[in-house]
């Protein structure tokens, strides 16, 4: 049994008469790169604030590292490190004396070789003694990243923490989480609105709309279960209309347009449409299987499923 | 809790806003100073004229202590507003800056982190009448020398110049309280709001509504009158008597220090059960 780092059970908040999470269950084992998606309001960021104390939950649980939240907060938030939303800094400090203040309140090491191993890791030990009101946006996003790791914890919560950054940054923040997760043993709770990046780095995942959870469970299981849309596109498309509503792959047929045909396709059905296309002499320009999380996201997101 | 104190003044002294209040006064003094150093003497013979008409005076009268008296009983009204300018933003600041998210995702209470902020703001509000001590009494003594100091209050008092120090030192004393009763009015008001403009604004209205009702000579404000904490403020003024009114003083810390901890005990409530949405 895998031991469970965060156990979440009927966790409500509501604000007046919305309610913004609604009898929420999730949980995340040990070394989990858990990924928490939902679209704009959908209550992730309220369920992030919740498990970090900022905001207490009108209802529910907060189990981390076995330990109740209300009861055990200081112990529990000393082993987690997290972003919440957009990284905010005192903008008239350094970010070398930012980082010192705040190892201070977590009682970490706060040497100066500690911090400029964290600044390094993050790519701004050039900038440390830079007051971070002079920081970029994608700066500060890696200065939240350097704070949240500051202190070793075991958990790291993280909320949309490529926003901002360029395409190399967003790549080197996916290889932090995965380092993190496989030769550091973290556990990783990452919400983020980038399905192909949840996609690449994420082991586990949930997806909630209005607060409420539509599914949860390991990523590679559920997107399995799906089929993929898959466009093919053809030289011409009044005989391959003929072909295929003339052959059993009519059933897999979702749309005929402007010379591309959409089959709802498992992974290894792809390639023997594509063969009996050609064998019936239909010219395939191009296959392109539509990503799978986005579909399946929005199928969930949308209730078809 | 020493550590978090510490944080918070580097927070507080890193800030430009925190030395507005440095600036006005070391701005405002030396122009006082100035100006008494060349009107100074028809200053004190207008004061000391009917004193003259029956007496010999002599010595020293435009002294250092005199100048500071004089500073310190013009000034002290609006130190007030130089202080709610930080005690407001203290709370409110960390709100609008976003930092809040910072600060209370760590493995400190809430209730410490609050108690961090209040003593850091204190300790600001004492450095600034410490800063107004040396400016008022400290400069004005190197300047305009020792003498006995002459107090007018209805009537004229004379103190010999030995017979000072101890008295303005607990005048400050006693005026730090009133500044710190300002000061958590102003960190509940920091408490309630995510903007710091707010608190500060909403502290000084709060604070002239009260100086104007405890002008209003009506009967109607005669049970109010003595638990109004602008009026019981100024009596650090009865350290400058000869047969000092302790248990007026006493009464008077009394209702201070009970509007600080209420002042406190209500934001500690508002800051603990506070949903961080900023």
């Amino acid at each position: 049994m895998e031991e469970l780092i965060i156990e979440v059970k009927n966790l409500t908040k509501k604000f007046k008469n919305f309610t913004a999470v609604n009898n929420l269950d999730l949980n995340v084992h040990r070394g989990d790169v858990f990924c928490f998606l939902g679209p704009n309001g959908a209550g992730k960021s309220t369920t992030i604030r919740m498990l970090l104390s900022l905001i207490k939950p009108t209802k529910g649980s907060i189990k981390i590292f076995g330990k109740d939240l209300s009861k055990h907060r200081n112990e529990i938030l000393r082993n987690v490190g997290a972003i919440v939303e957009k990284p905010d800094f005192y903008l008239y400090l350094t970010a070398y004396k930012n980082l010192e203040l705040l190892g201070k309140i977590n009682r970490c090491d706060v040497s100066k070789s500690k911090i400029f191993e964290i600044l390094e890791l993050v790519g701004l030990e050039s900038r440390w003694n830079s007051k971070v009101k002079t920081y970029s946006h994608g700066m500060k996003q890696r200065l939240g990243i350097a704070q949240a790791l500051l202190h070793n914890p075991e958990l790291i919560i993280l909320d949309e923490p490529t926003t901002g950054l360029d395409p190399q940054g967003m790549k080197e923040v996916r290889d932090l989480i995965t380092t993190l997760s496989r030769e550091k043993n973290k556990t990783i709770f990452l919400s983020s609105h980038l399905l192909s990046e949840v996609e690449i780095v994420a082991s586990r995942m949930i997806i909630i709309n209005q607060g409420i959870k539509k599914v949860e469970g390991d990523v590679k299981e559920l997107l399995n279960s799906e089929k993929l849309n898959v466009k093919f596109e053809v030289s011409d498309i009044k005989v391959a209309k003929y072909i295929i509503e003339t052959s059993t792959w009519a059933n897999a047929l979702i749309q005929l347009q402007n010379n591309v045909a959409i089959f709802s396709l498992s992974e290894n059905e792809v390639a023997p449409v594509n063969k009996f296309l050609v064998e019936k002499g239909v010219e395939v320009k191009a296959i392109i299987p539509s990503r799978s999380l986005e579909e399946y996201f929005l199928k969930i997101t949308a209730g078809e499923i | 809790m020493i550590t978090l104190i510490y944080i918070e003044l580097q927070k507080i002294f890193k800030r430009w806003r925190t030395y507005i209040g440095f600036l006005a006064i070391g701005v405002l003094v030396p122009i006082i100073q100035i100006a008494l150093f060349y009107e100074g003497d028809s200053f004190v013979n207008g004061m000391t004229r009917r004193l003259q008409d029956t007496f010999l005076v002599s010595g020293n009268l435009l002294n250092g202590y005199l100048i500071g008296h004089l500073i310190l009983n013009s000034l002290i009204i609006h130190i007030p507003f130089l202080i709610v300018l930080v005690g407001g933003d203290l709370l409110a600041g960390e709100a609008t800056a976003g930092t809040y998210r910072l600060l209370i995702t760590r493995p400190v209470s809430r209730f410490k982190l609050l108690l961090s902020k209040f003593f850091a703001g204190s300790i600001y509000t004492a450095s600034l009448l410490l800063f107004l001590a040396i400016m008022s009494l400290g400069l004005s003594l190197m300047i305009f020398g020792h003498g006995d100091l002459i107090v007018f209050t209805g009537k004229i008092l004379i103190f010999s110049q030995d017979d000072l120090l101890w008295r303005f030192a607990l005048a400050y004393g006693f005026a730090l309280i009133g500044m710190i009763t300002v000061f958590s009015l102003s960190f509940l008001a920091s408490s309630l709001v995510e903007n710091a403009i707010g608190p500060i604004v909403a502290s000084m209205s709060v604070i002239i509504v009260l100086f104007i009702l405890s002008a209003l000579q009506f009967d109607f404000f005669e049970a109010i009158r003595p638990y109004l904490f602008v009026i019981r403020m100024n009596d650090w003024n009865k350290f400058f008597s000869y047969n000092i009114d302790y248990s007026t003083i006493w009464k008077s810390l009394e209702i201070l220090i009970g509007h600080i901890l209420v002042f406190f005990g209500i934001a500690a409530y508002i800051f603990n059960k506070k949903d961080i949405l900023s």
